[in-house]
């Protein structure tokens, strides 16, 4: 037993040293802030081409966002397995190009970049070129004539003139010429705007980029109006007519010409993955200076495909949640329904918000009670009943759902985060205890395991423990260490210093 | 403000804690393959009566759903019998019936249930609901226990049973659990069962605990724990090491119940015994588990063992409370 325990200290002991000598050495030598301080946001962006391959050879050009309105890139990545690659040099920005002779299967390449906001600024200076008035039929020309003298008379410029013509065009009923041109054109109003616009003589073009949103998987490319207004380039929203850029909005290329070029291919797509992350300022400098040579924050969890690194954000967290309860099992003696159900609760309150899932829960488990108690009088076998458990307690999610959503109380929404089949099991087995040992041990099992599950979110919610245990993942091992350790503590527990508090009058 | 004892004086009195059974004692001397032989009932009984240890007669086992409606008509001559399942922990799931009245039939605690409330007990028997990790699980009918009326004014409504505590074959502690109104006749000592410490010396009582406070009488029957002698003590503690070397588990808890005509009798075996045994004796197990150890390796045989146990853990001084403070027994 003395052997046991020695190993189990060495290989502990080891296992905490390692975890933490590898965050000292990241935080010595690489930089890596220890804390979570200034933080950048920092977009991890999956660009996926996809395509369908017809005869010959195959040449795809994917022009490469050109850093504008302050977008630093710290980091890119190609997938071009099979393919020729090169990154290309070409007036108006980089130019990724995969080619190849033949290809038989539809085919997905990738490019992954990590990018950060810099500095706020605006579009840099673009070249003016000659207006070209659009080629058009006469009944076209004649609706776009009377278009244009019209918003003539109402705007005072160009800047005006062009967020008045995208009003005319989002417009629920647009006026007879713009109907008339929208219905013609079968194209999206930017595309009739900006031949309006060319038609009267206004230097304009659009500005494609994306719309920034965590956890967006399908994210396809949006555009921006751009006009000339005599001294500057202006942005337009071309549905709302906002100007200015939207901080939102990160700019892949500007002017004319597609992002995307597939020859001997076709139904090709271009489809963008997105995560945010927060990284904090310091980390987001070294990065940027040593982009090429990060060994070690390549075999961290940012090199994982930026899917994956949104589950594994939550993944990591529940060792933490492990940890908390273990110590109050252990250490504490606290008894809870089922060894790791308060996890599961606790991860449920990460999405749901601590006081919302608690009145959630609290609702779930007793009117699941109550209907568990119906339940048995049915006279069911086992398996039967909890998948009726089951069924009610999705039931009640729905009801609940649909009726804070019509009260408008959005938080309740987020009842589909709790795991019903949990939730099932957790009501089954507390009726069964009430049945058997009173209401009193279902309140102290019940109330036990909410303890461990708030308790063990509000561990998860510090943002230091977030921030710690997705940059340096390696603190897990130590974490690991320590609970081999205390799973060879053989002290009392804090229950235990309570329930025989009366032997200390003994003799 | 909850008052806690210092955690060295529990270990100056050498008060076992969880961790500590589970670790030195559970994990250091019970070898994991001999579980199945404490856990499964049926082979718990199959071993004992291989080795002449007296065990409840079994009346028959239900395998499956289908076998319940036969199975209870067997039970048609029978008016009292006990159903339970077969890998059952901490007495979940033991359904008592005592009696008949018409179509119904009479609980321990006088409660009456029918027909479909015996099936749906079975059935969730079968079911896995009250088995250690949920499994699928067998129900075993036997026959009720006809306890000995020495013990009868001890208990309310249920079986009073002896843990003994057998560390390496050596009995340890034992302890006699008395069910009450309050514990609804189980003999629980958490849900409000009386603990009697019996002296493993003597099988004479030593101390009696209900919800941690020593009590003297029984509450319900108002039956005094002091003159508590517990008959065919050399008996139960031969039974208790017996039991021992058959499990081949190290730290046993045994649950012996006297019957009125066969004497002491096995009713289950427990790998993981609790510590309230401590509470009802007012001593810490961990010295006498330490004497233990030194008489499992000085004596020779099963006797000696037993021999050596009675004169090291035999206690003089009963730690029964003044009688000023004996509560009025409850008028019924």
């Amino acid at each position: 037993m003395i052997a046991s325990r020695a190993k189990v200290g060495i290989v502990a002991g080891a296992m905490i040293l390692f975890g933490l000598a590898l965050t000292a050495y990241k935080v010595v030598r690489l930089d890596l802030p220890l804390w979570p301080g200034e933080s950048r946001e920092v977009w991890t962006i999956e660009t996926k081409i996809s395509f369908k391959p017809s005869d010959g050879p195959v040449d795809v050009e994917l022009r490469l966002p050109g850093g504008l309105g302050g977008w630093v890139t710290l980091e890119e990545h190609f997938a071009s397995s099979g393919f020729g690659f090169s990154v290309v040099e070409e007036q108006g920005g980089k130019v990724a190009r995969w080619s190849r002779q033949s290809l038989e299967h539809p085919t997905t390449l990738y490019y992954k970049q990590q990018a950060y906001r810099a500095r706020r600024e605006a579009l840099p200076a673009f070249p003016v070129s000659e207006v070209e008035a659009p080629l058009l039929e006469a009944d076209q020309q004649a609706a776009m004539e009377r278009l244009v003298v019209d918003l003539r008379d109402r705007s005072s410029g160009p800047a005006t003139f062009a967020a008045l013509l995208v009003q005319e065009l989002a417009r629920a009923q647009p006026g007879q010429d713009a109907e008339f041109l929208l219905g013609t054109y079968r194209e999206t109003p930017l595309r009739v705007a900006l031949d309006v616009l060319a038609y009267a003589g206004i230097p304009a073009h659009s500005v494609r980029g994306i719309q920034l949103q965590d956890g967006r998987r399908r994210q396809t490319l949006s555009e921006l109006l751009e006009i000339h207004d005599g001294s500057d380039w202006q942005l337009l929203d071309p549905v709302t007519g906002v100007s200015g850029l939207p901080d939102n909005f990160f700019v892949w290329h500007r002017g004319d010409g597609a992002a995307l070029r597939v020859m001997g291919g076709r139904d090709s797509r271009l489809e963008f993955a997105l995560v945010r992350n927060s990284l904090s300022a310091k980390t987001v400098v070294s990065m940027e200076q040593r982009s090429d040579d990060f060994a070690l924050l390549d075999f961290s969890i940012y090199a994982l495909p930026v899917e994956q690194q949104g589950i594994f954000k939550g993944i990591l967290l529940l060792p933490v949640a492990a940890f908390v309860v273990v110590v109050m099992r252990i250490l504490v003696g606290i008894k809870t329904s089922g060894t790791f159900m308060p996890i599961l609760i606790a991860l449920a309150f990460l999405q749901t918000t601590l006081l919302v899932g608690l009145a959630i829960f609290l609702t779930l488990v007793s009117v699941g009670l109550w209907i568990r108690s119906w339940l048995s009088h049915l006279n069911l076998l086992l398996v039967a009943r909890v998948s009726a458990v089951v069924i009610v307690v999705i039931l009640l999610m729905a009801v609940l759902a649909l009726i804070s959503y019509k009260l408008g109380l959005d938080q309740a929404l987020t009842v589909t985060f709790f795991p019903t089949i949990i939730l099932a099991w957790t009501i089954e087995r507390m009726s069964i205890l009430w049945e058997e040992e009173g209401g009193r041990e279902v309140m102290v099992q019940g109330g036990g395991s909410l303890l461990v599950a708030v308790m063990a979110y509000l561990i998860m919610s510090v943002s230091v423990v977030e921030h710690l245990t997705f940059n340096f993942p390696e603190l897990l091992v130590s974490l690991l260490g320590v609970i081999l350790l205390i799973g060879k503590y053989t002290g009392y527990r804090l229950s235990e210093l309570y329930r025989f508090r009366d032997m200390a009058n003994m003799k | 403000m909850i008052r806690l004892v210092a955690p060295a004086t529990l270990r100056r009195l050498g008060i076992l804690g969880m961790n500590s059974r589970n670790i030195a004692y559970i994990g250091a001397n019970n070898p994991r393959r001999n579980y199945q032989l404490v856990d499964n009932k049926l082979l718990t009984k199959k071993a004992a009566l291989e080795r002449g240890i007296v065990v409840p007669e079994l009346y028959g086992v239900i395998d499956y759903q289908f076998q319940i409606d036969h199975m209870l008509e067997q039970l048609q001559g029978r008016d009292a019998f006990v159903i339970k399942p077969v890998q059952g922990s901490g007495g979940k799931g033991i359904l008592v019936i005592v009696s008949r009245d018409g179509e119904h039939f009479v609980k321990s605690s006088g409660g009456v249930i029918d027909y479909r409330d015996l099936r749906r007990h079975t059935s969730n028997i079968l079911a896995g609901l009250h088995s250690l990790g949920g499994r699928n699980d067998f129900a075993m009918i036997e026959a009720l226990i006809d306890f000995n009326p020495a013990l009868g004014e001890y208990s309310y409504e249920g079986v009073p049973d002896i843990r003994v505590i057998v560390f390496r074959g050596v009995p340890v502690m034992a302890m006699m659990r008395c069910a009450t109104h309050a514990s609804d006749g189980k003999a629980n000592l958490h849900q409000g069962a009386v603990g009697v410490g019996i002296d493993i010396g003597n099988g004479h009582s030593i101390a009696a605990v209900q919800h941690g406070s020593l009590v003297t009488h029984h509450p319900d029957t108002g039956a005094c724990f002091k003159s508590l002698r517990l008959p065919d003590w050399d008996a139960i503690l031969d039974l208790a090491a017996s039991c021992a070397e058959m499990t081949g588990l190290g730290y046993l808890g045994a649950d012996i119940v006297l019957d009125r005509l066969r004497g002491p009798m096995l009713l289950e075996l427990n790998a993981r015994p609790g510590l309230a045994i401590q509470v009802a004796n007012q001593e810490g197990l961990i010295h006498r588990l330490k004497v233990a150890e030194e008489i499992a390796n000085t004596a020779p045989d099963h006797d000696a063992r037993i021999r050596m146990a009675r004169e090291q853990f035999h206690r003089p001084e009963p730690v029964f409370p003044a009688p000023e403070t004996v509560p009025a027994p409850a008028a019924d």
